[in-house]
């Protein structure tokens, strides 16, 4: 389970969030432009450091104010899909999903295996040797999704996956993208403002409002 | 209140606008004459302009007959010349880049107590009067200089030697590399380095797997822009490194020693800077296109 209590002070509100997330469970982060939705997945992914608190996976402490402990963002196994999606421009298909396991050292056969599942399974094999700015909206989205999880991570984090897309290509990938979470059955917490996103993929919502959480219940009692 | 004066300010736009057409109605120029004389003007303005420039380039072709160049490329004058300058201008590139690529990271990424006045003295080369800063080199680096004396004391001797063209060069190129290479550094996204530091990558690696190769356009063009400016130093070196034929004499040095002599050798080496400088703006501009459409991606 994911063990989130943190403070932050930001420019304009306190940041002050208290949750958890089981393992396999969605929570949809809703909330208007500006509430502090990215930062704190930022903070969760230790990016940014809290000015306090605790943060826990499954009892391993990543962040506690107390005890002094903040594991560096590169040590902490998350993937985070952004909402640039933030895909390397140099770098092929293929080296954007293999990055995470290059930096791991593994061997180059195993790499070229994983790599190969991954993308087969995402439909992205065939342009693998493309740049990954000249592939499409949906493209870039499976394949920042399918490099945010082949480094097997413990969390995922993904900041409004699906704002990019075309409204038509949204509705597809909503479900896609549920599949996909929950097969990989780790907590997932994902950022959105569409009240869409919350009612199908989501299994939990909760409401963020200038730092703070303010509702959390079932998709259907945010909305 | 606001939309009021925004009404306001339109009304104000419309007004001057009906005036200034009506006047042009009143004294009877027909606007797309006016339009045809403005571009007329604006390519009259452009052609003496390039004219301006290219003439003096042309008179140095004109001047230097194809025979007579190669000619003077047997000189030792002039291979000495071509040859240090070739040899200190890479050096200094080396040299900068490997100093200057940290340090346009760190002042590009980081914001530090003076970080202002620290950016502002790396810049300061770019428009000091190269004989400034080749006699305060000589003031921190001559045998008498604040380092230099102690240097000298150990038996180390670095003004007017080889050495102390590269130290001229470093000093006033730095600054074109350095500039160039922040700019880049700043224009690569930071979501590419917090991606890179989720997936695994240390601050090291990802800096030279991710940030490095995105402002790699950026960094080239940045090192040929110093290279050609110490290809072209001369204040500086002539006050700091003298003018010894095949020790401190670069090119320009040459030219400007060949001038009082042979026009000849001159007129050969000033060939062969135009030449190197063209082909650097050419790269330049290839690179810094490059850049732009990276960065529009």
């Amino acid at each position: 389970m994911l063990e989130i209590d943190i403070r932050k002070k930001l420019r304009d509100f306190d940041l002050e969030v208290k949750l958890h997330v089981a393992r396999g469970e969605i929570l949809m982060l809703v909330g208007d432009n500006g509430c502090g939705k990215t930062t704190l997945l930022n903070l969760v992914a230790g990016l940014y450091n809290p000015d306090a608190g605790r943060i826990a996976l499954f009892g391993r402490v990543l962040y506690d104010s107390a005890l002094k402990v903040n594991i560096p963002p590169e040590s902490r196994n998350i993937g985070y899909v952004f909402q640039s999606y933030a895909l390397f421009p140099h770098m092929s298909v293929y080296d954007n999903v293999a990055f995470g396991l290059c930096t791991r050292r593994l061997p180059e056969s195993d790499i070229r295996l994983m790599v190969k599942d991954h993308l087969e399974a995402a439909g992205l094999w065939e342009i693998r040797k493309a740049k990954a700015v000249d592939v499409s909206g949906g493209q870039k989205q499976r394949i920042a999704l399918a490099r945010a999880l082949i480094i097997d991570p413990v969390l995922l984090l993904l900041d409004e996956p699906l704002s990019a897309l075309d409204v038509h290509r949204q509705a597809h990938m909503r479900k896609e993208l549920r599949e996909m979470i929950h097969s990989a059955c780790v907590p997932c917490i994902i950022v959105t403002h569409d009240l869409r996103d919350v009612a199908c993929i989501g299994d939990r919502a909760s409401l963020l409002e200038k730092g703070k959480i303010t509702l959390t219940g079932s998709a259907q009692d945010v909305m | 209140m606001a939309s009021n004066q925004a009404d306001t300010g339109r009304l104000c736009k419309r007004s001057i606008a009906e005036l200034v057409n009506k006047e042009h109605e009143t004294i009877g120029i027909p606007s797309r004459t006016r339009e045809v004389a403005l571009k007329a003007g604006l390519a009259l303005l452009l052609t003496l302009a390039m004219t301006f420039i290219a003439l003096p380039l042309v008179a140095l072709f004109l001047k230097s007959p194809p025979e007579t160049i190669l000619r003077s490329l047997h000189d030792p004058v002039v291979m000495d010349a071509l040859r240090l300058s070739l040899a200190t201008s890479t050096l200094t590139t080396l040299i900068v880049v490997l100093m200057g690529t940290p340090v346009a990271y760190v002042s590009a990424r980081f914001h530090y107590f003076g970080k202002d006045m620290a950016d502002s003295l790396i810049d300061l080369p770019v428009i000091m009067p190269p004989a400034v800063a080749g006699i305060a080199l000589l003031m921190a680096f001559g045998r008498m200089g604040i380092v230099g004396q102690h240097l000298n004391a150990l038996g180390i001797s670095i003004a007017f030697t080889t050495l102390a063209v590269i130290i001229a060069q470093v000093f006033v190129s730095s600054p074109f590399y350095i500039r160039q290479a922040r700019t880049s550094f700043e224009d690569v996204d930071q979501a590419y380095e917090n991606a890179a530091r989720t997936l695994g990558a240390s601050r090291v690696y990802t800096f030279f797997h991710v940030i490095l190769p995105i402002a790699m356009n950026g960094l080239i063009s940045g090192a040929i822009m110093a290279f050609a400016r110490s290809l072209g130093e001369f204040g500086a070196t002539i006050m700091f490194a003298g003018n010894f034929q095949g020790r401190t004499q670069t090119m320009p040095l040459a030219i400007y020693t060949a001038m009082q002599g042979d026009l000849d050798v001159s007129l050969c080496l000033a060939i062969i800077l135009v030449t190197i400088s063209f082909v650097v703006i050419v790269l330049v501009k290839i690179l810094t296109r490059r850049v732009y459409k990276n960065v529009r991606n």
